[in-house]
């Protein structure tokens, strides 16, 4: 159907013509109306660069060079406590996304310093296997395993620091401003962010930890 | 027939009018985050006591079932931490996440199999590669 038949049918101008063919007003987009998705995509490409290094530790995974394997390294038990921490840091910044719902400031920043100190204890904990294992000789120079080791757990520990930057960025901004929009989209893709990288600590547990010392 | 081509470029300006009203709810409520933290804290504990008490004998048999838990644990996250649902966006998150999804099985399967093939294949170097045709 084109125009003209249109306008042979009903007594339309040109003008209420043109409003029904084509856009003659610019979109109206909310600040920040497309902050979410856009950060869920960035998540999205960041869960390809860990598909990568996953892949990377799946090929190299079992060349250890005469060097040590996963049984002679890993401690299951500091692990469980790693994960723990994570776990709790999870549901820690829920809490502080309900209260942020709420608008109750001071709780919101005192469940993301309790976000942040689980965070803090994840890493802690973390660099102490790493400084163990590379005081053990067990450095990424090591083999191809331990390359693909540290350069996994090490991108993920990265992502954690991060986190934890942007998570007291985001504590000094809610004490200057207060919980305004801007400040709760941020603390929406921080959540995001927080959560998606339990995602991939489940991975790594499973396929690394566990998997390495059966 | 005009009255809908009107109805149409109305509803253009407001295209996500209906998506800024469902972000309240895409924060989730105190159930859910208890629900989620309890079903994680299960499905971690039950691999790492299977792996540390060796209660499978079969090591085979361990990795396949601490592999279902993850998936099942991923899943979990997904929906009680990071409120995955098929109408957030407009349906868009879901079909990033698709996407991505089978981008990394791509990635994932397609590394092993062709580099598992490829130590297969090039283990026996005993013979002078410039003998060769």
């Amino acid at each position: 159907m084109t125009a003209t038949t249109i306008n042979a049918q009903s007594n339309l101008s040109p003008d209420q013509l043109r409003a029904a063919f084509y856009e003659l007003e610019e979109h109206h987009h909310p600040e920040g109306g497309s902050t979410m998705l856009g950060f869920w995509i960035y998540l999205m490409s960041d869960c390809l660069i860990f598909a990568m290094l996953f892949a990377a530790y799946g090929v190299l995974g079992g060349n250890l060079a005469a060097g040590p394997g996963p049984k002679d390294l890993f401690d299951l038990k500091l692990i469980a406590l790693n994960t723990a921490m994570l776990l709790f840091s999870s549901i820690t910044y829920g809490f502080a996304m309900l209260a942020m719902e709420k608008n109750d400031r001071a709780r919101t920043q005192l469940w993301l310093l309790v976000t942040a100190a689980f965070g803090a204890a994840f890493l802690f904990i973390e660099l102490y296997e790493f400084s163990h294992l590379i005081h053990e000789g067990a450095t990424p120079m090591r083999s191809g395993f331990l390359t693909a080791f540290f350069s996994l757990v090490g991108t993920h520990g990265l992502h954690v620091t991060f986190g934890l930057i942007w998570l007291f960025t985001l504590v000094i901004q809610i004490s200057k401003k207060g919980l305004i929009p801007a400040n709760k989209r941020r603390l929406m893709c921080l959540s995001l962010f927080w959560h998606f990288l339990d995602v991939i600590w489940i991975g790594v547990f499973t396929f690394v930890y566990l998997m390495g010392m059966l | 027939m005009a009255e809908s081509y009107y109805a149409k470029a109305e509803k253009h300006v407001h295209p996500n009018a209906d998506a800024h009203d469902g972000e309240h709810g895409s924060l989730g409520s105190l159930r859910e985050y208890v629900v989620g933290f309890v079903l994680s804290v299960i499905l971690t504990a039950i691999p790492f006591w299977l792996v540390m008490s060796g209660a499978i004998e079969d090591k085979q048999t361990t990795a396949l079932v601490i592999m279902a838990f993850a998936i099942v644990q991923i899943v979990v996250h997904m929906i009680y931490f990071l409120h995955m649902n098929t109408k957030s966006e407009n349906g868009w998150t879901v079909m990033a996440l698709i996407f991505t999804i089978v981008l990394v099985i791509i990635t994932l399967a397609g590394s092993l199999w062709v580099m598992f093939h490829l130590n297969t294949n090039m283990m026996p170097m005993t013979h002078d590669m410039g003998q060769l045709p």
